[in-house]
């Protein structure tokens, strides 16, 4: 054989736009004529906290000492109108997640963890059960648009009101349920037929909009005798005029979730295509509440993506109040667990990417209805460790407020923080880290 | 049940006016009620339109309310009777969960929404969305209801003595809908039902409830339900969703 | 980073020697703030009458433009006192902003002279005289600039309210959300110093109803980081530390006068010092003397 006659090939090229994912979903599509339904939030790369830095103390600021020198991290919620405002200990708080897309072991273990730490947890659509009021101080009552569950009983028993206008996963989306999470307690609490797929309504049935949604809280805190906060939940799209429209509607809290907020089960084109990044929704949410006077009078709970003490810090560092976890709560419960990796292949999946949360068949027991799999999660132990976790959230957070020389971790500001990326410094308002350069500073947010 | 109150009664009643009164020392007073009150008749005057007059009542007591009513009149009524004596405003007994709420005038949009239990009827038209994700609650209206009334109704039953608007219990769950006029229109998954015997006694009872059986003619119902299909995801389906 | 003095005279027959005293406290505060220095000393007033003190570049023409605007003015180096009738000050204000764009008004008030430059404190207190001035109490500052620039609108004292003036060291750790505040309330904040954000923070609270004791214990709870405040009212003096009180302070108090010092060696010139009452101030406690009281 002649070397010479050798034609050189090139190696087989992948799209960077036709990549494997996207063409196993191509196939899975084409198969099934069903659109990919998954739980949890958006997993494409997005601008995130990550891209933020804090500018710790050094010749010009003077930090605190760790441990000895206070640095407080209580908040208080509601504090506008409502006669008994919530007080948290930390400013960490559990986000909303249903019975019957999670077991009553995993929302018997949130409210035994949050409850340890001095935080709340949140209803979902589906309803409060028993279970979760017992093991949770402060709960906050969701108001959504199915009002599955909904009624006055319970929303005099709640700590706080939660009026749902929309989450991040699916700014604009009503919510799902698949047939094999309707058990029969779930269908009894829900008033629906068991084993069917439920979907939700995406609407409120009885207002729509700012101007009849003041209408409705009016109502609510008159039923409720004006004790208890009320929050109103969005998922981030538009969060200048959503905040200041929550503001005007009369809100006490305002909870603004960003696009890596979970969900139990939405359409994964929902997921990954509606609604905007967290770090770039908090601006603007606290934009609204400066420009109405009204920032830390409202308070804002932050929600999306968030995972140790530093993206707490810096999301109070951009004006928020406090933030609220869902996935990472999940998380601390022990789901997607390596454990149990060997039925996480079964499943078709490996730990750490499981997210078909809505085929009610998690290993771990915490998406799951099945009685057998929630047995496996042990609620006490599963509390601990979710209390475990929000310590060291809350310690991490303390580290960086101290490292910056705050008493209390609500004196973190935006001017502490300095971006990685232009993208980040653009979206989160803060300085190119380096230079005094905010990209799209004279923009009207 | 009857629907006018006795005179002695009526010689019981607390007076409340609106027009000198605030809104939120009514709904105060009410809630204070204890089951075995005495305050067992209340009759509110100048109402001029305000919103959540008697919502979140949870005692067996009488408001009757002298005008028209704005927005969530009754809301999340448990065990009263509220009499509204002129027109309700948006969400009139929205979540109810027990008791009886009359409208003597029409009703606006999203009448007896999300309602678990009781009983609601309307002598006049109720607008769009009349029972909208209804639980279980019996709306009966004595003349019309507008479009997308019943939409994800879950369970209970709407009665109508006229005309139905369209897309009537679009994407319906277990609800029973009886319609005796026309209807414009069905929604998704819903479908005309054969009117069995045992249709025609529930449907008695609810017009006994409402105090007009013998008044009409249950022959002239057709009756409405979910044909079910929309219960499990079929993409076949895929247009209704 | 910087160097604070204040005092304030109890015995009236010290009032002629207010301004040397000070002088020689700063003096010693040099090296604590070698970039500016300032002080506001409260003098006599007269009744109906309020004192604006002007800052111009040097070779300003203060009589020329006292003569134009009809009143009478008092020039010191870089500064001026104009003496205007309480009800004309506004036009007053309205005119000079006409006749000299290039001044600024750097305190008001009816005893409060304020005098702020750029140098080394000891030449600044000497251009300005300031060992020739009596009054009832005066404070003073030096400043090593942090985060904001060396100019003499950064210097201390800062001024943001009728005879208020307030001088800080340390640093605020919360001063840009407490800025973002304090113009929601409509109190402008003209530089990037975070001690103008506590001067005006402090009128902000007196302006709404709080005595200047009130107004420091508010001030405990809304700003942070570390500060040690000396303010001056009409008829006050204050002291505040931070709770973790890393800046120093120390005080003196006898019969005749309270004084104040970033370090003892600025007291150490005073008459009768080796038998005051010599003090730290504790952390988180207001103190304050008033002559009204």
């Amino acid at each position: 054989m002649n070397d010479m006659t050798h034609t050189p090939r090139t190696k087989p090229r992948v799209s960077a736009t036709f990549d494997e994912y996207t063409l196993s979903e191509i196939r899975r599509a084409a198969a099934t004529g069903i659109y990919d339904i998954r739980g949890a939030g958006a997993k494409r790369k997005v601008p995130h906290f990550d891209d933020l830095l804090f500018l710790g103390a050094s010749m010009s600021r003077y930090p605190l000492e760790g441990y000895r020198e206070r640095c407080d991290t209580s908040v208080v919620l509601g504090t506008r109108f409502a006669k008994k405002p919530i007080e948290l200990k930390i400013p960490v708080t559990i986000a909303g997640m249903s019975f019957g897309s999670l077991s009553a072991n995993a929302k018997e273990a949130l409210g035994r963890g949050a409850s340890t730490m001095g935080t709340s947890t949140t209803t979902g659509d589906g309803g409060m059960t028993n279970e979760e009021r017992g093991h949770s101080k402060t709960l906050v009552y969701q108001y959504l648009p199915s009002r599955y569950g909904m009624n006055p009983d319970d929303l005099k028993r709640a700590d706080a009101i939660e009026v749902v206008v929309g989450q991040g996963a699916k700014p604009g989306g009503g919510g799902m349920l698949l047939g094999q999470k309707i058990t029969e307690r779930v269908a009894a609490m829900r008033t629906l037929p068991v084993g069917i797929d439920q979907r939700s309504a995406c609407r409120h049935p009885d207002w729509t909009g700012p101007d009849d949604l003041e209408i409705k809280i009016e109502e609510l805190r008159e039923i409720t005798d004006w004790e208890k906060p009320i929050y109103v939940k969005v998922g981030a799209a538009r969060p200048y005029y959503d905040t200041a429209l929550a503001v005007k509607s009369g809100a006490d809290v305002v909870v603004v979730d960003g696009m890596q907020g979970g969900t139990a089960a939405t359409q994964e084109v929902f997921i990954e295509n509606v609604g905007i990044p967290t770090i770039a929704a908090v601006h603007q949410a606290v934009k609204a509440l400066q420009d109405l006077g009204m920032h830390r009078k409202v308070q804002l709970v932050v929600s999306g993506g968030i995972r140790n003490g530093a993206d707490v810090a810096k999301a109070l560092a951009l004006g928020a109040d406090a933030v609220a976890i869902g996935t990472a709560a999940l998380v601390a419960l022990g789901d997607n667990d390596p454990h149990y990796q060997a039925e996480y292949e079964a499943l078709g999946t490996v730990a750490g990417a499981y997210d078909d949360w809505h085929e009610g068949r998690d290993p771990a027991g915490i998406t799951t209805q099945d009685p057998e799999l929630m047995k496996r999660l042990d609620p006490v132990a599963a509390g601990r460790r979710l209390a475990n976790y929000l310590a060291v959230l809350t310690l991490e957070c303390q580290t960086i407020a101290r490292a910056c020389g705050k008493s209390h971790v609500h004196n973190l500001e935006p001017e502490d923080l300095v971006a990685l990326t232009i993208e980040a410094a653009a979206m989160a308002n803060v300085p190119l880290a380096g230079t005094d350069w905010i990209p799209g500073r004279d923009g009207r947010f | 049940m009857k629907l006018s109150l006795t005179p002695a009664a009526a010689e019981r009643a607390v007076d409340i006016d609106l027009a000198s009164s605030a809104l939120r020392e009514l709904n105060a007073a009410l809630h204070k009620l204890t089951p075995d009150t005495n305050e067992t008749y209340w009759r509110i005057a100048n109402p001029a339109g305000r919103h959540a007059i008697a919502a979140g009542l949870d005692v067996p007591v009488t408001v009757e309310i002298d005008g028209p009513v704005g927005y969530y009149c009754a809301g999340m009524n448990k065990q009263a009777s509220v009499i509204v004596n002129g027109n309700a405003g948006v969400g009139v007994a929205e979540n109810m969960m027990s008791g009886f709420v009359h409208v003597k005038g029409d009703a606006s949009q999203s009448a007896g929404a999300t309602a678990h239990g009781g009983l609601l009827v309307i002598d006049g038209n109720a607008s769009a969305r009349c029972g909208i994700s209804m639980k279980g609650v019996d709306i009966v209206v004595k003349g019309s209801v507008g479009h997308m009334s019943a939409f994800m109704a879950q369970a209970g039953t709407l009665t109508v003595l006229g005309d139905a608007g369209e897309a009537l219990g679009d994407s319906l769950y277990e609800a029973k809908l009886f319609v005796r006029g026309s209807v414009a229109g069905l929604g998704a998954d819903c479908v005309e039902k054969e009117m069995r015997d045992e249709h025609r006694t529930l449907l008695a009872a609810k017009l006994d409830a409402a105090g007009i059986l013998g008044e009409v003619d249950i022959s002239e119902f057709r009756r409405y339900g979910s044909a079910r299909s929309l219960y499990h995801f079929h993409i076949d389906n895929v247009s209704s969703y | 980073m910087c160097g604070i003095v204040g005092l304030f005279l109890k015995d009236p027959k010290l009032e002629p020697e207010l301004g040397a005293m000070l002088a020689q406290m700063l003096d010693v505060m040099c090296d604590r703030g070698p970039d500016s220095a300032g002080f506001a000393v409260y003098g006599a007033g007269a009744p109906g009458f309020v004192k604006l003190t002007l800052r111009g570049p040097a070779g300003t023409d203060f009589a020329k433009i006292g003569a134009e605007i009809g009143h009478l003015v008092t020039p010191r180096d870089t500064h001026a006192v104009l003496s205007v009738p309480a009800a004309e000050e506004m036009a007053a204000r309205t005119a000079l902003a006409r006749i000299a764009p290039d001044i600024r008004v750097v305190g008001a008030g009816a005893r409060m002279e304020l005098y702020k430059e750029v140098g080394l404190p000891a030449d600044v207190a000497r251009r300005f005289k300031l060992d020739a001035m009596s009054g009832t109490h005066a404070i003073g500052h030096t400043r090593m600039a942090t985060e904001s620039a060396v100019t003499t609108d950064g210097a201390h004292p800062f001024s943001t309210g009728p005879d208020q003036c307030l001088v800080h060291n340390g640093s605020l750790s919360n001063h840009a959300g407490v800025r973002r505040r304090l113009a929601r309330e409509g109190v402008s904040v003209d530089t990037e110093n975070d001690s103008e954000v506590a001067a005006a923070y402090l009128t902000y609270r007196m302006r709404s109803g709080d005595s200047l004791g009130e107004a420091l214990t508010h001030s405990l709870d809304d700003l942070d980081g570390f500060y040690t405040f000396v303010v001056g009212t009409e008829s006050g003096f204050g002291v505040l530390r931070d709770p973790i009180a890393c800046k120093p302070a120390v005080m003196a108090e006898t019969d005749g006068y309270v004084a104040f010092g970033s370090e003892y060696r600025a007291l150490a010139g005073l008459p009768g010092i080796d038998s005051a009452r010599v003090f730290e101030p504790e952390p988180a406690k207001v103190y304050f003397w008033d002559r009204a009281a």
